[in-house]
């Protein structure tokens, strides 16, 4: 409830001072009751509003009719058959796991005019949505493990006409990526029925990741007759003032105002921030640059690196690893303790769970050499093998040094600072 | 020595804390009982003998050992089949749940179990609760110890029928809209509704969510107090479960016991739930209960209640609506029965197969009638106008009680009918209810007690209290004050008349109007006062 609240208030939705629950009944086998609580004429937040910023810094608001409470329904795998539908299958599995499990419904109003930007704007949307979520703490909002779903209502109607078309609502969109394809998909289906002369049906549509198509599901009709009336084991939620006011107060900024500071504060500029934002890293970011990390430094590492890695392995980069240790991988590199490429290698380490980059470092014996004895060994160990070398540098060539450096690292197995080899190559040329 | 099964729990449980006598000793005397009498009576639809005396010995042994154990530890109590008990099947008297045990115990159960108390098995009723006769059963009716031709009253019919026949000390019933009241009244025993949210109803079978209430079945007021102690007060699984810290009710019985002056004492008759349409021995059993009360101090005030005359019709559409929703999950998919219809069939087919199989007729009307009221376009004429009437009954409640401090009624409009006189007359069956629904509709505590038996039939008559909601604490210092006032006049109680037969020789030779009842005389082959003050 008390998430519920703060979600409602996030949307910039009024609280209802009384809310209450309701069955809607109806027998099918994804809630073992064969009712599902839910809110139904008395909603606990109603009427709001979000900011969207598209691709291009267009910001869009979006009216929010409602947000309530219901449970969640079972999982249902419909076996056999062509299409994963019940009609057709042979039996179908239910998973009851998620049965039951609180979750909070946002519809908004209909959106008018986005037209072309249709697709993009309902993909902005839900991602703002995720982020707002997130920054609550209220969910890990990940559409690929179902606990952000969106279903996408599509209609349309010729320029000038004041009346809504028939609508469809597609469902199973699993992506931000899938939001934008299904609505794109939906919307071209739905012109080439009416340019032909054809009605639109109203019905639910099942998005197919593989295909990128929809297929009809259950026809939709108004006339379902859930049997709606108030949940008798459940009391109305009439929260307080007070605690309204608690919630209000322990907000955290809104997504929009967040990004807006930290492209301030880190003096990125708009190309540089939106690939952070593309890469859904803002959140590592923040962290990453409060556990004293330089903005610049935190942006290579994870778009760098720590991208390449999650990329490769299709996984988000924030699981890899903790914005924490990121930090104190930075301050190895910036005190000069772990090179660039040493740095990539602990990196490895900490993605593998082979502990903290502390840790990595010690386990793996990946310091860098700082001893300049040693590295002045190695160097005139190289010089012999190249006695041109010195003759070269005194004569301006200074990058002749290269070779030097280059050897001097590869028998140092990369553990040792280039920069500081490089300064003790000079030296011995200067004599 | 005394048959330990006479004896009311309070004077067992004395017996138990002073180790005078064993948990396996009562325990045992309580399965004996049962063992001789359910071949009449078919109170019980499982007796759990064995698990019942390991939990005895249990109990002996740790007493035994020096342990505190709670007033009420190594006491047998019996169960109504609606609540959920882990180790015993939990059908609600419905084919749809045979066999089922249930994978936790309700919290009135747990409570039970904590407290040391020991289940001797599950009390038999009407499926899923409705009736009011036990007829409606999956597993056959319990007879009336008072006379075996008629009805223990319903729902709980079962748990009222072991209490009064010595089957058990006390038990546990269910109260929707009189179910544990009516049994109460038609076979001389106590029973309490308490306040809506005072007993939590987490893994009690539901029928009518917002109407349902567990509550005690006894023998006397004190009993039912004691078990109230035991099973009430915050559960935060049942969320319509009130936060209120309650006073102790056995105290309250104690203390309406010892002083039987009842001077300030404001008593309303409920204009409208006496006189016309009630039985003549019931109303004269009722007007002589009163005079008591007058005699002890009180004053006997007529208050009206004028939206009464709606509560069965508001009752009969809240009740099947709710119901129709929570008999939902009956559909063979997660548990419980399941029917196949022949060559297989959808998931529909089979729901609607073992829905057809699984249900009785009565079960089956209701849903029906429920389906009606919540259907679009009829909600606010049916569903919607209930809850206004439930209203204005709450109101009226509420105006009577800024007069009187408990209303009266009495608990059935007659004595215990013949079984079968009602079962092909649902409206005659409903209206057996009219006295206990608008507590249920109000929320408020009802308490059924014995006044008497009916002179021209000899069966037990009751009288119902009722106070407003949280007031359940002053139902039992009344009742238990109504009570002792009753046992001087007749010099013993009430259950010491039941025939031993069970009224066979009585129903086979001259009918039930012997006037020999008018006062009645100790039953034959009844054990003298044991002990039982």
């Amino acid at each position: 409830m008390r998430y519920s609240i703060s979600l409602g208030l996030a949307l910039g939705c009024s609280i209802a001072e009384s809310s209450r629950f309701a069955r809607k009944n109806y027998f099918y086998p994804d809630l073992a009751k064969n009712y599902q609580i839910s809110q139904y004429d008395e909603p606990i937040a109603f009427e709001g509003e979000v900011e969207v910023e598209l691709d291009d810094g267009t910001l869009v608001r979006i009216p929010i009719e409602r947000a309530h409470m219901e449970e969640d329904a079972g999982k249902l795998t419909h076996v056999g058959g062509a299409t994963g539908r019940i009609q057709g299958a042979e039996y179908s599995l239910v998973d009851y796991n998620r049965a039951g499990v609180p979750l909070v419904e946002i519809v908004t109003k209909p959106i008018f005019g986005a037209e072309h930007r249709a697709p993009e704007l309902a993909r902005a949307y839900v991602g703002t949505i995720r982020d707002i979520v997130r920054s609550l703490g209220v969910s890990d909002a990940r559409m690929e493990r179902g606990n952000l779903r969106c279903d996408a209502n599509v209609s349309l109607r010729p320029r000038g006409q004041e009346k809504l078309g028939t609508r469809t609502e597609t469902k199973n969109v699993n992506s931000l990526r899938s939001v934008e394809r299904a609505v794109r998909y939906e919307i071209q289906r739905q012109a080439a029925i009416l340019a032909g002369g054809g009605t639109i049906i109203q019905e639910t549509r099942h998005w197919h990741e593989d295909t990128g198509t929809t297929s009809a599901g259950r026809p939709k009709s108004d006339a379902d007759d859930y049997r709606y009336f108030p949940e008798p084991d459940l009391l109305p939620v009439v929260p307080s003032k007070e605690l309204i006011a608690e919630l209000r107060a322990a907000l955290p900024e809104s997504p929009a105002v967040f990004r807006r500071r930290l492209q301030t504060e880190y003096g990125f500029t708009d190309g540089e921030f939106r690939d952070i934002l593309n890469a859904n890293l803002l959140v590592e970011m923040e962290q990453t640059v409060a556990a004293g990390a330089a903005p610049a430094q935190a942006r290579k590492w994870w778009l760098g690196e720590i991208l390449r890695i999650a990329n490769a392995r299709g996984v988000e980069a924030g699981t890899l690893i903790s914005p924490f240790h990121v930090s104190e991988l930075i301050a190895l590199v910036e005190s000069g303790r772990l090179t660039d490429r040493l740095g990539r290698q602990v990196l490895e380490g900490v993605v593998a769970g082979e502990g903290s980059p502390d840790e990595v470092v010690k386990a793996r014996g990946l310091a860098v050499v700082s001893d300049d004895a040693a590295l002045l060994a190695a160097i005139d160990e190289a010089l012999a093998s190249q006695p041109d070398v010195l003759a070269k540098i005194r004569d301006g060539k200074v990058q002749a040094a290269g070779a030097v450096i280059g050897a001097v690292m590869k028998a140092m197995r990369g553990q040792a600072d280039a920069a500081r080899v490089r300064e003790l190559v000079l030296e011995r040329a200067q004599g | 020595m005394t048959d330990l099964t006479r004896l009311p729990a309070a004077d067992l449980a004395d017996l138990l804390t002073r180790r005078e006598v064993s948990s396996v000793e009562a325990t045992r005397a309580s399965l004996d009982r049962i063992a001789a009498a359910e071949g009449d009576l078919h109170a019980f639809l499982h007796v759990a003998g064995d698990a019942a005396l390991k939990r005895a010995s249990e109990i002996d042994q740790l007493r035994a050992d020096g342990h505190d154990l709670g007033p009420l530890a190594g006491v047998p109590v019996a169960i109504k089949d609606v609540l959920c008990t882990k180790d015993m099947p939990s059908t609600a008297g419905s084919r749809i749940l045979e066999g089922w045990v249930p994978p936790y115990d309700a919290t009135v159960v747990a409570r039970l179990r904590s407290a040391g108390l020991v289940p001797l098995g599950k009390t038999n009723m009407d499926e899923f609760a409705m009736g009011s006769s036990t007829e409606h059963s999956a597993y056959g009716p319990t007879h009336n110890p008072w006379d075996l031709d008629r009805i223990p009253g319903g729902s709980g019919g079962g748990s009222a029928a072991a209490v009064a026949a010595f089957e058990a000390p006390f038990a546990l019933g269910s109260d929707t809209g009189g179910s544990i009241r009516q049994p109460a009244a038609v076979t001389g025993t106590v029973g309490m509704k308490p306040t809506y949210g005072g007993v939590s109803r987490y893994g009690a079978i539901a029928l009518a969510s917002s109407l349902d209430q567990v509550g005690p079945v006894s023998r006397t007021v004190l009993d039912s107090a004691l078990l109230h102690d035991v099973i009430g007060g915050h559960d935060p699984h049942d969320s319509t479960s009130l936060e209120d810290v309650w006073p102790s009710f056995a105290d309250a019985a104690r203390a309406g016991a010892s002083n039987l002056a009842l001077s300030g004492l404001r008593v309303g008759v409920v204009r409208e739930l006496h006189g016309e349409g009630f039985q003549a021995g019931v109303r004269q059993r009722f007007d002589e209960a009163l005079a008591l009360l007058a005699a002890a101090g009180a004053e006997i005030v007529e208050v009206s209640a004028p939206h009464f005359e709606y509560a069965i019709a508001a009752y009969y559409l809240i009740l099947p609506a709710e119901a129709s929703s929570n008999l939902a999950k009956y559909d063979s998919v997660r548990f419980g029965l399941r029917v196949t219809p022949e060559g297989g069939g959808t998931v529909e087919q089979v729901m609607s197969a073992t829905r057809e199989a699984g249900f009785g007729p009565e079960v089956k009307r209701r849903i029906i009638l429920g389906t009606y009221a919540l259907s679009a376009g009829y909600y606010d004429a049916y569903y919607g106008s209930a809850q206004k009437v439930r209203t204005l009954i709450q109101r009226d409640f509420d105006a009577a009680f800024s007069q009187v401090d408990v209303l009266v009624t009495p608990s059935a409009p007659t004595t215990a009918f013949k079984l079968g006189d009602k079962i092909d007359d649902p409206l005659a069956m409903y209206l057996n209810d009219i006295t206990t629904i608008p507590a249920n509709l109000a929320g408020i505590p009802g308490m059924g007690l014995p006044i008497g038996l009916a002179p021209e039939d000899g069966l037990p008559v009751g009288i119902q209290l009722m106070a407003p909601a949280r007031e359940d604490a002053r139902l039992y210092k009344v009742g238990a004050t109504l009570e002792a006032l009753l046992h001087d006049t007749w010099g013993h109680p009430l259950l010491d008349l039941l025939p031993a037969d069970f009224g066979r020789s009585r129903a086979g030779a001259t009918g039930h109007a012997s006037p020999a009842h008018l006062v009645p005389p100790p039953g034959p082959g009844t054990e003298p006062d044991g002990g039982t003050a």
